[in-house]
């Protein structure tokens, strides 16, 4: 028994490690590269050569000549992202509300385009979307790209909020609504606070999505007024024309992947906790 | 503190099918009614079409007099406690209790939630778990913590969905008997749904039995049990049920299965005209032959069969007998048993024995069968033919005095503990706990009204 349960441990941790391993090399390899010297480059080692390890490539981004191009796309980037994240996630508690709660006709048809949405192809509607918000001057705006990105946003959430509003026991919105609660009263005293955890994971996956788009990001843009960052990283350009900008990509790279980690860190608590244990006889 | 009158009510779903047809009770100030059958027999339904949860398509449902079927739930001023608790997770137990309460902005100040809320609290043994959640609470503690949202409010009625059937047997009992003394101390409205035989017949003033959607029979226990209007009612009520024996009806002897039964002439006269009837037969009616008293060998009938087995259970016993019934009378007693929830078993009668009896299966047995008790039904329609009417009203007549008896006792009993330990208790009560109101039967009006106590 004890034999076979330290051999399953041993072999979970192998498995662990090999996951972690292919999950994480590539990020540890952009950010080894993001303290290389643009000469260092091409040296084929993992890590840059000892004593040329360099943060010249943060410098260049975040106060260097790249500046003007990182930092404004960081924070279209952020207010983009957080603003369709926010849309997306109220609209989208109430709508799977609805569609969970309330038996009404064209339920069906809700949720079957909302997943016709979200398979259709980014890139066949990207040009026709480019000439119509040039057209009607959306072109290179936040409003052009919020818009866009609900369509990328909202109906995932709608899938993962309806599916996570179905595990909440209608007693309970019954029951608040005996104790002397309007409908709404209902919803925000007792389902909003169970449905919290679904609606922080909701948030956090709608939240990649905006923050990893590069499509609409870099066709919908062309100043640094809206451009968000995965599209700005394609402006880098080295030193000079010999030089590759890998340096301070990987170190753009790195910078936009903390926010993320910093979500998840923050957020994980809430992602957990199974907060309906003891709502009801389980 | 209401009366509550159903009329006519009809829920119908959208395929048409009539979950609740024509249901009409009168429920009186402070009774305490239960409605109980079997699954699917509309008994939630009606209740949630009393609290508002469900629409009515048809009747009229009015509380002290006024109609409230376009009322939301929150404007009927009726408390509910759920099956399943419906707890809210997220809240202590303290916020919960008090979640009625703060819903009603600025009725009540926090001093007086507060005080609302230990209350509660205290006279639920709730106080030292005020600070937990929910999730981290026993089965039966959370079940209080359900009733404790239910009384904090000065609400009209309570309703009851299923409240016990969570729990395990033993919490099951010893919450039965909290509810019901509760119920008579606060002498408060109850309407009560369970499948549960026990909890129908000690909790409830009257017992309305539902089939399919219709009310069958509504009376006190003691009514239904001696006097059922119909098979079903006659089969539904009792642990274990009423046996039904197809007999043959000539003069004052019913031929049956297990021999021929002469019954009281009074009885007979009932099914007159008839040839074909259901004997219904209580299992407590039978008793070993060598066990009887003398004396009470005349008030019935003797006859000799093999129990197949016997169940010895400390103070009884009880044996079975099987026996083979006619193809088309198997049918009405097969369809008997599906209106029941019951399997379709081989037909069975079960005779409660003394626990004395050395009668054991195999053998056979000389078995005495009290007579004066039986019913007789038609085969056909369920009717009870030897129903007697007068002395089930008067049966329940009296249960509703003794009923009204109790619940002025309790009342006392509060007042006198309220004055006993001071001012602090009996302030501190909710109003509900001194206001006294009692069922009106029709022949003992009701001792409601207010009086204070202390």
């Amino acid at each position: 028994m004890t034999n076979s349960s330290t051999k399953n441990k041993v072999l979970w941790a192998i498995v662990t490690v090999l996951v972690l391993l292919y999950a994480l090399f590539p990020v540890a390899s952009i950010l080894a590269t993001s303290f290389k010297a643009p000469s260092d480059l091409t040296s084929g080692t993992f890590l840059p050569t000892s004593g040329q390890a360099t943060t010249s490539n943060y410098e260049q981004i975040l106060v260097g000549n790249a500046q003007g191009l990182f930092l404004s796309a960081l924070r279209n980037s952020i207010g983009i992202s957080l603003i369709a994240t926010f849309i997306a996630v109220v609209l989208a508690t109430l709508c799977a509300y609805a569609i969970a709660r309330l038996d009404f006709p064209g339920k069906g048809l809700v949720l079957t385009t909302a997943l016709a949405v979200s398979i259709f192809p980014v890139i066949s509607i990207v040009t026709p979307l480019f000439n119509l918000w040039r057209t009607i001057g959306l072109y290179d705006t936040w409003l052009g790209l919020i818009i866009p990105y609900l369509s990328l946003t909202l109906p995932i959430s709608i899938w993962t909020l309806a599916a996570f509003f179905r595990q909440i026991p209608w007693e309970l919105e019954q029951a608040a609504q005996v104790d002397g609660a309007t409908s709404w009263q209902a919803f925000r005293k007792a389902i909003v606070p169970l449905a919290a955890p679904g609606v922080f994971t909701t948030a956090i996956i709608a939240f990649f999505i905006a923050w990893n788009d590069f499509v609409y990001g870099i066709s919908l843009t062309s100043t640094e007024t809206a451009r968000p960052v995965p599209a700005a990283l394609a402006f880098f350009t080295g030193a000079s024309q010999f030089e590759a900008p890998t340096g301070a990509i990987s170190a753009a790279a790195i910078i936009v992947t903390i926010p993320v980690v910093l979500l998840v860190l923050l957020f994980q608590r809430q992602i957990v906790s199974g907060l309906t244990s003891g709502a009801v006889k389980g | 503190m209401a009366s509550i009158t159903l009329n006519n009510l009809v829920k119908k779903y959208g395929d048409g099918f009539p979950a609740v047809n024509d249901i009409s009770i009168d429920i009186a100030d402070g009774e305490f009614i239960i409605l109980v059958g079997p699954s699917g027999c509309g008994k939630s339904t009606l209740l949630r079409m009393i609290v508002g949860l469900e629409d009515i398509t048809d009747g009229d449902l009015l509380i002290n007099g006024e109609r409230v079927n376009e009322k939301a739930p929150r404007d009927r001023n009726l408390a509910m406690v759920f099956q399943n608790y419906a707890l809210y997770p997220h809240l202590t137990v303290y916020e919960n209790i008090a979640f009625p309460l703060r819903l009603a902005k600025g009725k009540h100040s926090e001093d007086e939630v507060n005080r609302l809320v230990t209350d509660a609290a205290s006279t639920l043994e709730l106080t030292e778990h005020l600070q937990r959640k929910p999730a981290n609470l026993s089965g039966g503690q959370r079940q209080r913590v359900a009733m404790g949202r239910a009384i904090v409010r000065q609400a009209d009625a309570f309703l009851f969905d299923e409240p016990l059937s969570n729990l395990d047997a033993k919490l099951r009992g010893q919450m039965r008997s909290e509810i019901s003394q509760m119920q008579r101390r606060l002498g408060i409205t109850s309407v009560y749904v369970t499948h549960d035989q026990t909890e129908a017949m000690t909790l409830g003033d009257r017992v309305a039995v539902l089939k399919k959607g219709e009310l069958q029979q509504i009376a006190s226990p003691r009514e239904l049990y001696e006097q059922p209007v119909n098979l079903f009612v006659a089969g539904f009520i009792g642990s274990p049920s009423m046996n039904f024996l197809p007999a043959t009806i000539e003069g004052n002897t019913l031929h049956t299965s297990l021999g021929d039964l002469e019954i009281p002439a009074s009885k007979a006269e009932k099914a007159a005209g008839r040839k074909v009837v259901l004997v219904g037969l209580r299992p407590e009616f039978f008793e070993d032959a060598k066990l009887v008293e003398d004396h009470k060998h005349a008030n019935g009938t003797t006859f000799t069969a093999t129990l197949t087995h016997t169940e010895w259970l400390g103070n009884e016993q009880y044996g079975y007998i099987n026996f083979d019934p006619a193809p088309e009378m198997r049918d009405v007693l097969n369809s008997l048993a599906r209106e029941m929830d019951a399997d379709e078993l081989r037909p069975q009668i079960v005779v409660t024995l003394d626990a004395a009896s050395r009668i054991r299966g195999g053998r056979e047995a000389e078995i005495w069968l009290d007579t004066r008790k039986l019913h007789l039904f038609d085969a056909e329609s369920g009717e009870n033919l030897t129903r007697d009417a007068e002395a089930g009203a008067q049966l329940t007549r009296e249960a509703n005095e003794e009923r009204a008896e109790e619940i002025a006792t309790a009342q006392q009993a509060d007042e006198e503990r309220g004055s006993g330990t001071g001012e602090q208790t009996t302030s501190g009560r909710p109003a509900a706990t001194v206001q006294a109101g009692a069922p009106r039967s029709s022949g003992a009006t009701a001792a409601g009204g207010k009086h204070t106590a202390g």
